[in-house]
């Protein structure tokens, strides 16, 4: 049986899993010996995962799974190929479906009620929102997913996919916001160390302003009709910094007001970079051209030797363009966004969630593999140029596939790292997609961090 | 108006034959009027304006064609304008990547979009001709509050109707299929080609009908032999009118579609990848889903501004 390893269209894949399923099948009914149908089936489904926890959903050969996703190519091809090892133990079929809309036509499908199967919802609020608003669409997780959560996630994760005490969504991959992309060359050349605390990477960039008498910082938050979520990013490392995690924790619950003086403490420190003409906007023009600058784009400048640091989410490796090597000896790698707090280390994280509005067991089998750790490895296999993590510590680190991300793993499984959502995916939606980024929009050209704050607190829904 | 005591014409006039004068006072006012346009127009000033709008209306798009001919890289660092200082390479990559790139096959979205596109334009049409001559050439009762209330849903947007018509789909069990893909379009372009086709058709003059009908054609006959003819010009501009609409459509191919019939559009859209990165794609994916709505265009223009001036002067 070959393995497959083309990323080819999603059909083909699955008939080719599907043959292979019928080809185990076949194989185990003209093996005159039982045991040793079984041996053959583990060994020829290419050695390469423990079929033994789908055999508890019974029968469910030839059946069919519908996943709807908002992770469209290129990295839609990566999930696609990581489920060739389950499509080859059950010879179910997974049809993957992605599409950049997904958060607006999930609604859409809900409301009308043509739900898929699964579901990968990128925020724990879009989970609360469907929880309450389609009771009878949403189904919790199985026990079998409860278990490998409780085994491979930490807690936290748990209760990002959990509404009112019951658990529904596991948590697929992960994010890790908290990085400021530098080019080691460029530091070593010039002498610089990588700052292990926030001021220490103040000095450092005094020191780089000083001596070169030019910007140290790079920064951009345009992204389409979501421009300015680069900048809540900003924000929220900030106030995981200045405030702690628990403060945190109030402000995206709204405990405390949107513009509470700890909060706007927050936005001073992040002022102090991205509001200063003399640390930003490197090579690209003054503060309020990181309003217009594509956040795709905004680091290029560190290979122009034109920009020192970039804050960005490891989910940048991708962006940089081809030929870029990211590594501690290459053109470009990061390092984690330092912080004075000595007992804990925030990292500003985000992640998808499996979800599903179907309790066929070949969903929940699969649900099952999702949230397995052979789901992570597999998929850390299947995705060859890097640019993936998982908060899965059944993760073989050295299953990744570049330097970078085994960093990132590295950090996101320290144990003083507090994983903290994405506070703007957990607020509300007319907040966290839509008063946050327009209040960093208006920060950047020139309003008051007092005015934006008390606008956004004022349309709190 | 005719009591305006101008001497010269007034006085020559007989008052006795009204219709005739009027007439011809009218055609001279329009041949005045006709001339004066005539040498406005042509006058250097308006021909200097409307090449400088014309080249201002052109200059993103040729932006965005030296675009896409453009490496990422520079895409990504400087405006397609320095290619004007004579320094820049020109690639093919953007292309070859977004026809062909990981599983962007837009060979199959192209055949969809046809597939699509075709039977969308046909079906209004041919419906909005039967409601058209219904409406204008057939007394029954109720007529006029009916073709209104036609008319005014051209007002409601078809937003609003994509959820109900969704689920409406999915009850039936016809959901996901070019089925509801063609229905929708015909559905929320029916009241517009029914209020087009209506007012050509209204102006046909009545004679032509009434003699068609004195010779003891029925309905049919009218249609086909009487007014079909007379229509084409104005059964092509709607039919382009229609055509570039559902070609660019990318809310219902997307909302009523599954995967492997979704059109071009929809590939296109999702090009940019899951962040956003890619949009250096975008510019030649515009393109190549450009062409064929422009040789549509270009091929049928005649039609189109005939059918736009016959509407304008006379309705």
């Amino acid at each position: 049986m070959t393995r497959r390893t083309t990323t080819a269209r999603r059909r083909m894949m699955a008939v080719a899993a599907g043959g292979a399923g019928l080809a185990l099948v076949l194989a185990a009914c003209s093996d005159p010996d039982g045991e040793g149908g079984a041996a053959d089936e583990t060994t020829s489904a290419g050695g390469m995962i423990d079929c033994a926890p789908y055999e508890e959903f019974g029968d469910i050969d030839g059946k069919e799974v519908d996943v709807y996703t908002s992770i469209v190519d290129p990295e839609g091809a990566t999930q696609q190929a990581s489920y060739d090892a389950f499509e080859e133990c059950t010879g179910v079929t997974v049809n993957y479906e992605a599409s950049r809309e997904f958060e607006a036509q999930l609604l859409v499908r809900l409301q009308a009620g043509n739900a898929p199967d699964i579901a990968y919802l990128p925020q724990p609020g879009l989970l609360n929102t469907i929880a309450s608003d389609f009771p009878d669409a949403i189904k919790p997780a199985p026990t079998q997913v409860a278990a490998n959560v409780d085994e491979f996630f930490n807690e936290t994760w748990k209760g990002y996919g959990t509404v009112d005490g019951t658990f529904y969504a596991a948590p697929l991959g992960a994010n890790a916001k908290s990085f400021v992309w530098y080019s080691p060359s460029m530091f070593s050349d010039a002498g610089y160390e990588v700052p292990t605390t926030w001021t220490a990477l103040m000095d450092l960039t005094e020191k780089i302003h000083q001596d070169t008498g030019g910007q140290v910082w790079c920064a951009g938050v345009e992204s389409g009709d979501a421009t300015g979520w680069p900048g809540t990013d900003w924000i929220e490392d900030m106030v995981l910094r200045t405030a702690g995690p628990d403060v945190y924790q109030q402000w995206y619950t709204h405990e405390i007001p949107f513009d509470d003086p700890q909060i706007l403490e927050a936005w001073e420190a992040a002022g102090q970079i991205l509001q200063n003409p003399d640390y930003v906007n490197a090579g690209l023009g003054g503060v309020d051209s990181i309003a217009t600058k594509s956040w795709t784009d905004a680091g290029n400048g560190i290979l122009d030797q034109q920009c020192w640091m970039h804050r960005a989410a490891n989910f940048y490796m991708t962006q940089w363009p081809e030929g870029t090597e990211v590594s501690e000896s290459g053109d470009v790698f990061a390092f984690y966004l330092p912080t004075d707090q000595t007992d804990v280390q925030p990292m500003l994280g985000g992640g998808e969630f499996v979800t599903a509005f179907a309790d066929r067991p070949e969903v929940q089998a699969f649900q099952t593999y999702l949230s397995s750790a052979d789901w992570a490895n597999e998929k850390a296999k299947a995705t060859p140029a890097g640019g993936w993590v998982s908060a899965n510590n059944g993760l073989d680190p050295a299953n990744l596939a570049t330097e970078f991300d085994q960093y990132v793993a590295g950090v996101l499984s320290d144990p003083n790292t507090v994983v903290a959502f994405d506070a703007s995916d957990l607020m509300p939606g007319e907040v966290g997609a839509g008063t946050f980024w327009r209040a960093i929009v208006e920060w950047l050209t020139g309003s008051s961090a007092e005015e934006v704050t008390a606008q956004v607190e004022n349309n709190w829904p | 108006m005719t009591t305006t005591p101008t001497p010269g014409p007034n006085v020559v006039v007989p008052a006795a034959d009204e219709g005739a004068p009027r007439t011809e006072r009218k055609l001279t006012r329009l041949e005045k009027r006709a001339i004066a346009t005539k040498g406005r127009l042509s006058s250097p000033w308006a021909s200097g304006i409307a090449i400088v709008i014309a080249i201002l209306w052109t200059i993103p798009s040729l932006g965005l064609l030296i675009t896409s001919f453009r490496p990422e890289s520079d895409i990504r660092r400087t405006g397609w304008w320095t290619v004007l200082t004579g320094n820049a390479d020109l690639t093919m990559d953007n292309y070859n990547e977004a026809l062909y790139g990981n599983s962007n096959d837009l060979a199959t979205f192209f055949v969809n979009s046809f597939v699509i596109t075709l039977p969308a334009v046909l079906i209004p049409i041919t419906l909005a001709l039967l409601a058209a001559y219904a409406f204008a050439w057939i007394k029954f009762p109720g007529r006029n509050f009916l073709f209104v209330a036609v008319f005014s849903l051209q007002v409601v947007p078809l937003q609003i109707a994509l959820v109900p018509l969704l689920s409406d789909y999915v009850n039936w069990n016809v959901n996901g299929s070019y089925w509801t893909v063609w229905l929708s379009h015909s559905i929320f372009a029916l009241p517009l080609a029914i209020f087009l086709l209506h007012n050509f058709m209204k102006d046909i003059p009545p004679s032509l009908v009434e003699a068609a009908r004195v010779d003891g054609a029925g309905h049919v006959k009218i249609f086909f032999r009487v007014l079909f003819p007379l229509l084409v010009p104005a059964i092509a501009s709607f039919g382009i009118f229609q055509f570039l609409w559902v070609w660019n459509d990318l809310l219902v191919g997307l909302t009523f579609a599954d995967p492997k019939y979704q059109p071009l559009t929809v590939a296109i859209a999702e090009m940019a990848g899951s962040r956003g990165g890619d949009w250096y794609l975008l510019s030649a994916g515009a393109f190549i889903s450009m062409i064929v709505p422009l040789v549509v265009f270009l091929a049928l223009q005649r039609y189109f501004v005939r059918g736009m001036l016959a509407g304008a002067v006379k309705g």
